[in-house]
């Protein structure tokens, strides 16, 4: 008998935080179908009356929503592909071969790990501003394309994985660069793949450093973009049926992703807090 | 380790160059946009920059420490601004903290032993974008939103969220009739430290400011809760099961037994978050921009408005110098605890 009443005090507690957790992300859907009198009236209320896609028109056509979004999957992709390359080269660099100023090196990853992004704002401006790379695309990507936490992760991994392999492929011949691209990678995919994640993640929902990047509208990706839709670019009115339904179609992809490799998100997260 | 090379001279001078070519990429970024950013903010942060040309140009006016200065003891709004920023992440922090870790350590206990749905439903907020969560809760926060909604069904009336710019703990002094806050006593209000009022020092964080700090409570309880969970899945279940035989309560094995135990990962946790909170930067950013009477703004995001509205690089680079080195000493103290551990 008590054991059933502290099972359902359980998840009591479980259900009313899983609503606590989700509930918003219900909100979010439901208003933004709503009009923006109902959205305004029954805030609460996850079912649109009347139902209407208006807002999700006005996306697409009122703001510069398809210009942000093109921006994104661009910033992304090269973010993504360049973060799993280099962070990968550099992290079995630090692992297994040997050259001079190997040991600085990876001190020197640690610390910068350390640099609290938000005190680099100024900093990377005037960078930027002083490689004239200022409002471009290079200046948006570039900066963000190695992080020193992934190579960290990868570093740590190759620590931990016996050298036969690659022993092998060295006896049979195979040069470094061979060795690393047919043998070493290949056999990283767990590490490979959670590197991916937290590169696709963090790149998609990339903000402050967009701010002090780029200025112009056309450079904008959809954080930035958003944040430049709610301050305001809207003139007049709340709108917040379509502001959150723009904030719901960037969410989308990330929801997607973490659902379906779960596991991999689990992993990024506890792996910098266990050794960082 | 890679003895591989070790037989063969001319393999090991190909892994030299090797190594080099493999961290060219990672060395070139980092050290381009992370090391020399700061050097060249720190040189900015003893100029009058104001933006135009090159920092380094011989026109530009040197400052020597007059950015520092004009921070803490020179009287002026550069000061005033800086110490608000202080005392509103300060509050911040003083919030934050303590109600993620409890939360997060709470909800890591419940869904210790259960099915991984709600482990899934917690985390979720954490990975999404910081930006995108901050408009959904700008909206329930509204004044007509969700969390007004709900006080009015339990027949409180909400407060207009986000330009309500009174202190809670003023508020609360108010409430209890301990004294009237439309009315300051003026040995509070006529005398003070390091350009603010007593009476504005212990404001606690303004109504706003425990808006985003709800938020930011929910986007990162789930974070932490995973890394109390990975050390509670690593505990010997030895120690609790003998504790059961010995006829402990649930209650006397968590307080005796378990947390105990956790206590490396507690002080990781608050120390990573006393680490973040000092960041925030994206909520200011989108919700209030400092507002409503700068009772949201953080040295984070007054050293951005400095130098990028207001265009005084000097003195935003040198806030973001100070704000660096409160980061610095909790990033040293997280450190010394993770080597003993």
């Amino acid at each position: 008998m008590r054991t059933l009443t502290t099972r359902f005090a359980g998840y009591t507690i479980l259900v009313f935080f899983s609503l606590l957790f989700l509930y918003p992300f219900v909100i979010q859907i439901g208003n933004s179908f709503k009009t923006e009198a109902d959205a305004a009236a029954n805030p609460l209320s996850p079912l649109a009356h009347p139902f209407t896609t208006d807002s999700v028109a006005r996306i697409f056509d009122g703001t510069g929503f398809p210009t942000w979004l093109g921006n994104s999957v661009l910033v992304t992709v090269v973010v993504t592909l360049t973060r799993v390359l280099f962070n990968s080269m550099a992290g079995y660099a630090l692992s297994r071969l040997q050259f001079r100023g190997r040991k600085v090196l990876f001190a020197g990853v640690i610390a910068l790990m350390a640099v609290p992004p938000v005190v680099l704002l100024i900093p990377k401006f005037l960078v930027l501003n002083q490689l004239g790379m200022y409002n471009s695309y290079a200046g948006l990507i570039v900066p963000i394309m190695v992080d020193a936490a992934g190579v960290f992760i990868m570093k740590q991994f190759f620590d931990s994985v016996p050298v036969s392999i690659e022993e092998a492929a060295r006896i049979d011949g195979a040069g470094v660069f061979r060795t690393f691209w047919s043998v070493v990678l290949p056999s990283a995919r767990p590490a490979l793949i959670t590197l991916t994640i937290l590169a696709f993640q963090g790149s998609w929902n990339e903000f402050p450093h967009t701010v002090v990047a780029v200025q112009d509208p056309s450079l904008f990706t959809l954080p930035r973009g958003l944040a430049d839709l709610v301050s305001g670019s809207l003139g007049a009115g709340n709108q917040y049926p379509l502001k959150l339904g723009a904030a719901l179609l960037a969410t989308i992809p990330v929801a997607i992703i973490f659902v379906v490799f779960q596991r991999y998100f689990v992993r990024g997260a506890t792996e910098g807090a266990d050794k960082g | 380790m890679s003895s591989v090379a070790g037989k063969r001279g001319g393999i090991r001078g190909n892994e030299r160059v090797a190594g080099w070519l493999f961290v060219a990429p990672v060395v070139l970024v980092l050290g381009v946009f992370m090391l020399v950013p700061i050097l060249m903010a720190l040189w900015v942060s003893f100029t009058d920059w104001n933006g135009q040309g090159s920092p380094f140009r011989s026109g530009v006016p040197l400052a020597g420490l007059d950015n520092y200065t004009g921070l803490f003891s020179e009287d002026g709004l550069a000061r005033q601004n800086f110490m608000t920023s202080l005392r509103n992440n300060a509050y911040y922090v003083l919030a934050v903290v303590p109600l993620q870790t409890v939360l997060a350590l709470g909800l890591a206990l419940v869904v210790n032993k259960r099915k991984a749905f709600f482990r899934t439903a917690f985390y979720f907020p954490s990975v999404t974008s910081s930006v995108a969560v901050s408009v959904v809760f700008l909206f329930m926060f509204a004044n007509t939103g969700a969390v007004n909604q709900i006080l009015s069904f339990l027949g409180i009336n909400g407060p207009q969220w986000f330009s309500d710019p009174r202190g809670v703990l003023h508020l609360a002094l108010d409430g209890v009739g301990l004294l009237d806050s439309t009315a300051p006593p003026a040995a509070l209000t006529g005398h003070g430290v390091l350009g603010l009022t007593w009476w504005d020092w212990t404001s606690g964080p303004s109504v706003a400011m425990c808006a985003i700090i709800a938020l930011v409570v929910w986007t990162t309880s789930g974070t932490f809760m995973l890394m109390f969970l990975a050390a509670l899945q690593n505990l010997p279940v030895q120690l609790d099961e003998a504790g059961l035989i010995d006829g402990a309560s649930r209650w006397q094995r968590l307080r005796h037994i378990t947390l105990p135990q956790l206590r490396p990962t507690l002080f990781l946790v608050l120390t990573l978050g006393l680490i973040g909170t000092w960041q925030v930067f994206d909520q200011i950013y989108v919700m209030s921009q400092g507002d409503p009477a700068k009772t949201t703004l953080t040295p984070a995001y007054l050293s951005y408005r400095t130098a990028f509205r207001d265009f005084d690089y000097g003195s935003g680079a040198a806030i973001s110098f100070v704000l660096f080195l409160i980061i610095v000493v909790f990033t040293l103290l997280q450190r010394r605890a993770l080597r003993e551990k």
